[in-house]
């Protein structure tokens, strides 16, 4: 009895390898689901959601400057420390008192802010003089676009991005966007 | 004329005829198996890719059909690397043997009526006796690259080829039996055009036993345990770079248009078909059985190395005997 | 002798038994069927496996220090990376983690997002485990098949994720953005078709005999060395017990679903093969019910921390069910900026250590069969 419960088994074994014969030989007559890459590209609705690195977003008024109030929120919450944003000088009072903190000292952004704080006479200017963003190190976690409180970052769409140096990484927003309302205002102009 | 004849008196002896043939033969099959190799390593990709859904080789040329030879270009640009500790004469001596031999293994087949290189008695004897020879280059390979991979890829090889060597034989016997003939030709030329009067319709165990030992004969899927990528990384052919990976390459797939040539000469009535029997006939049928052997290669997984002894041992070896037995007994009735 | 002794530290200690016919080899780290820099000595007698010892630490990322050197909410991108493939797991138990040690409410939209997309997360992790066994196994094609059906949990994934493998999702209280009504849409569509490529998985797959032979009766760990090497997930569903967070320890909203918890008695590589195919329909099922009854409302509490918020004194301890296992996260604080101390439990990494002894006495290739089996991610062992 053992032989046939052998031979059963094994012409069972050989049935269940031309069934997988025939699923595979299916698959072969379906068309294919690959995207060529270079012809074809993800089409724009399904980027969407997507994360690309971030990009600063237009003001209502003028939509080459940004909403931003230079909090640093974004700066200090990015955990890879890759965003880096250049505030205005405070507007200068007295030369005279000026001498210990010379301009430059307040370009890093990074010192002035427990300064002495400039007699509000003339309005400091908020918005930043720029914003860098070294996406070498970006994980796109999406906490700086989530801790903005004038939504002022969003995700961009690009990722068709390769370059072989680190330079071409570090991006300045600021020119960024003012390329993008260029073009937007050539558009509507067309 | 008959030139067939291996079994003169004097077998040195040969007529320019031969000779020729036998020159103009060698020069056709060494155009023949590195075209097909490179057209078979292309159906191969193609294959695989259309059966997991995807185009395979796409870019180089139209529809890719330049991708092999891009890679040919490649590996033959390759750096040879020998391995520090392993013995550079065998080790590069292994891949010509394991590529020699197939050129050989050619020489009788019957293609057409017309269209052979040599006719000989014991044709089947010459491709079997040559085939013995793959599986030295397999061991040298493994033996003389030093690498602890290629050894276990080696023993592999020695145990699955030599095992597999005998139900094989005895496949082909059962045939041989039957025809009372070694000779291919004869072979082919007694069955007739219609699949039923092939020998596949007297003969299926045989030809099944055959299918299966060839595909372990020639280390394909499910039975590549010498290779085995996710086990023993590459196997015997590890430490090989360039063309000496390439010979491997090429004789793997050489030997595949040999074991299914066979196969159709044996089992699918060669060169006879329904209508207008020639070497289209038989091209048809190999690259058919070849397509089969891909087919399976991207369906299933590996066996395992004892499994796929005691497939040999336990199930292919008794089963040939009996079929070869059975053979006898009825001729004999 | 020359200066420098042979080989590595691991080889000099990894004491040869003396025999002059074993071979001791090397699998990894760069070895296919190890996924990862996982690296193996492994002492063979002809195709038989004597002894082996996994090495671990080619990846390690100190993500246990690097959570005590930034804060509460700089460390999220980590969670994401720990297991790549069943990052939002990791998420959710450090999302949890933390909501328990600072009482930070969650609101029950975000609880049914959180099951869903972890849910579906999982399936892609099977998925892709699935394939890559097969791959191990020598069967090329099923993997790319997986691929085809995990493209579009990923694509659906990257709508509210916005990315595709290593998301950084879940927030303190909830999570980052609501889910659309065109992916719940695209979702209740995707599931009727998963459920109907399964069948096609298991005529080519788990039916075939070749398939049958090389996981049956292959790596037997039992209920007790799952006890000892503290195995979780799928490797002791597979040895019999029934034991999964989700339903022993029920978190968040789980305690709603009406799911089963797949066991196999049977404690070998098939038996755990088994466990996860099914897991993927239950999976289904839980995501299905969740569509089904998902409320409105806000996807992240009011009282959700702003970013330099800190947690309040204490500690607190989270474990989620993951993919490969039970996913623990301990955080302690001590009120500072940042935790003063992150400890991650993976179940890969205990997986893992009863590899020596099930691989103990095998053939190589079931070695391969047996580590493929416990879906090992080197990542998340080695942290």
């Amino acid at each position: 009895m053992g032989v046939i419960k052998e031979f059963a088994e094994a012409l069972k074994g050989l049935k269940s390898l031309i069934v997988g014969l025939g699923i595979t030989g299916k698959e072969f007559a379906k068309p294919g689901v690959t995207v060529h890459y270079p012809r074809k590209v993800v089409a724009d609705k399904d980027l969407v959601t997507y994360r690309g690195h971030i990009e600063l977003v237009g003001s209502k008024n003028d939509p080459a400057m940004p909403p931003c109030i230079t909090c640093l929120m974004c700066q200090s919450v990015c955990p890879s420390g890759c965003i880096k944003i250049i505030k205005h000088p405070p507007p200068k009072k007295d030369p005279a008192a000026d001498k210990n903190a010379p301009p430059e000292a307040y370009a890093s952004g990074l010192e002035p802010k427990t300064k002495a704080a400039p007699p509000a006479k003339e309005k400091p200017v908020k918005t930043p003089k720029g914003f860098i963003l070294d996406y070498n190190y970006c994980s796109l976690c999406g906490l700086c676009v989530q801790s903005c409180p004038v939504d002022s970052l969003r995700f961009s769409t690009e990722f068709y991005i390769a370059d072989p140096s680190k330079k071409a990484f570090v991006y300045d927003l600021m020119a960024r966007l003012k390329a993008q309302a260029g073009t937007a205002t050539a558009k509507e102009k067309e | 004329m008959n030139i067939s004849n291996w079994t003169a008196p004097d077998p040195f002896v040969t007529t320019p005829d031969m000779l020729i043939r036998l020159v103009v033969g060698l020069l056709a099959l060494a155009a023949f198996v590195g075209a097909n190799a490179t057209i078979l390593v292309y159906v191969e990709r193609k294959v695989a890719g259309f059966i997991q859904r995807r185009p395979g080789p796409f870019e180089v040329g139209p529809q890719g059909i330049l991708q092999t030879i891009a890679d040919a270009a490649k590996l033959i640009g390759k750096q040879l690397v020998t391995p520090r500790g392993s013995d550079g004469f065998l080790f590069w001596l292994a891949p010509i043997v394991g590529f020699l031999p197939v050129f050989v293994m050619f020489l009788p087949i019957p293609w057409g009526e017309s269209t052979y290189v040599v006719q000989s008695d014991v044709g089947v004897l010459l491709i079997l006796a040559f085939a013995g020879f793959g599986v030295l280059s397999l061991c040298l390979a493994g033996w003389a690259s030093a690498s602890k991979w290629g050894l276990i890829g080696a023993a592999r090889a020695v145990a699955q080829s030599v095992g597999y060597e005998i139900p094989l034989l005895l496949a082909v016997l059962a045939v041989c039996f039957s025809h009372g003939s070694m000779d291919l030709m004869a072979i082919v030329k007694e069955q007739g055009g219609w699949p039923w009067q092939w020998n596949v319709a007297t003969q299926p165990l045989a030809f099944f036993i055959y299918f299966v030992c060839a595909l372990a004969e020639t280390n394909r899927a499910p039975f590549d345990l010498p290779e085995a990528e996710s086990e023993l990384t590459a196997g015997f052919h590890t430490e090989y770079s360039g063309m000496g990976f390439g010979l491997f390459f090429l004789a793997e797939y050489a030997n595949m248009i040999v074991v299914c040539s066979m196969a159709t000469a044996l089992f699918l009535g060669g060169f006879q078909g329904p209508a207008a029997p020639g070497p289209w006939w038989f091209l048809l049928k190999v690259y058919g059985l070849l397509l089969v052997m891909m087919w399976m290669r991207w369906t299933y997984p590996r066996v395992r190395f004892d499994q796929l002894l005691n497939l040999n041992w336990k199930w292919l070896l008794p089963l040939a005997t009996l079929n070869l037995l059975a053979t006898a007994v009825a001729l004999k009735l | 002798m020359s200066v420098f002794p042979k080989g590595d530290f691991y080889t000099r200690h990894f004491q040869p038994s003396g025999k002059e016919e074993t071979l001791v080899v090397n699998m990894g780290p760069q070895h296919p069927s190890t996924h990862g820099v996982l690296r193996i000595i492994v002492e063979l007698d002809g195709e038989y496996i004597l002894r082996c010892e996994p090495v671990l630490g080619y990846v390690h990322r100190m993500h246990e220090k690097m959570g005590e050197n930034r804060s509460w909410v700089q460390y999220w991108p980590n969670t994401g990376r720990v297991d790549y493939l069943h990052a939002l797991a990791w998420n959710w138990a450090y999302a949890g983690a933390v909501e328990k040690l600072a009482g930070i409410e969650v609101p029950e939209r975000a609880e049914y997002i959180r099951v869903i997309t972890c849910e579906l997360n999982r399936v892609s992790s099977h998925l892709l485990w699935w394939g890559a066994y097969l791959l191990d196994l020598g069967a090329f094609t099923p993997i790319m098949y997986a691929f085809d059906d995990r493209e579009e949990i990923m694509d659906m994934l990257q709508m509210p994720t916005g990315s595709r493998l290593t998301y950084c999702y879940y927030r303190f209280g909830g999570v980052s953005a609501d889910l659309s009504d065109e992916f719940l849409k695209r979702l209740s569509r995707f599931i009727p078709y998963l459920r109907s490529r399964l069948p096609m998985y298991r005529d080519l797959v788990t039916e075939n005999v070749i398939l049958r032979k090389r996981v049956e009766d292959v790596g037997h760990i039992d209920e007790d060395m799952c006890r000892r090497y503290g195995c979780t997930g799928p490797v002791v569903r597979g040895a019999g017990v029934a034991y999964d967070v989700r339903k022993a320890e029920p978190y968040s909203v789980y305690d709603r679903f009406d799911f089963r918890i797949p066991t196999y008695p049977e404690a070998d590589a098939f038996a755990r093969y088994m466990v996860r195919m099914d897991e993927i329909e239950e999976s289904l099922k839980i995501i299905e019910q969740a569509i089904a009854t998902i409320p409105d409302g806000p996807y992240l509490s009011k009282s959700a921390p702003k970013p330099k918020w800190s947690a309040p004194k204490g500690e607190a301890c989270f474990a989620v069910e993951g993919a490969r296992g039970k996913i623990t996260y301990y955080v302690a604080s001590d009120g500072g900026r940042t935790p003063y101390r992150v400890k991650l439990r993976s179940p890969s990494y205990c997986n893992l250590s009863c590899f020596a002894e099930a691989a103990k006495g095998v053939i190589l290739a079931d070695a391969v069969s047996i580590l493929g089996s416990l879906d090992l991610v080197i990542p998340e062992i080695d942290r």
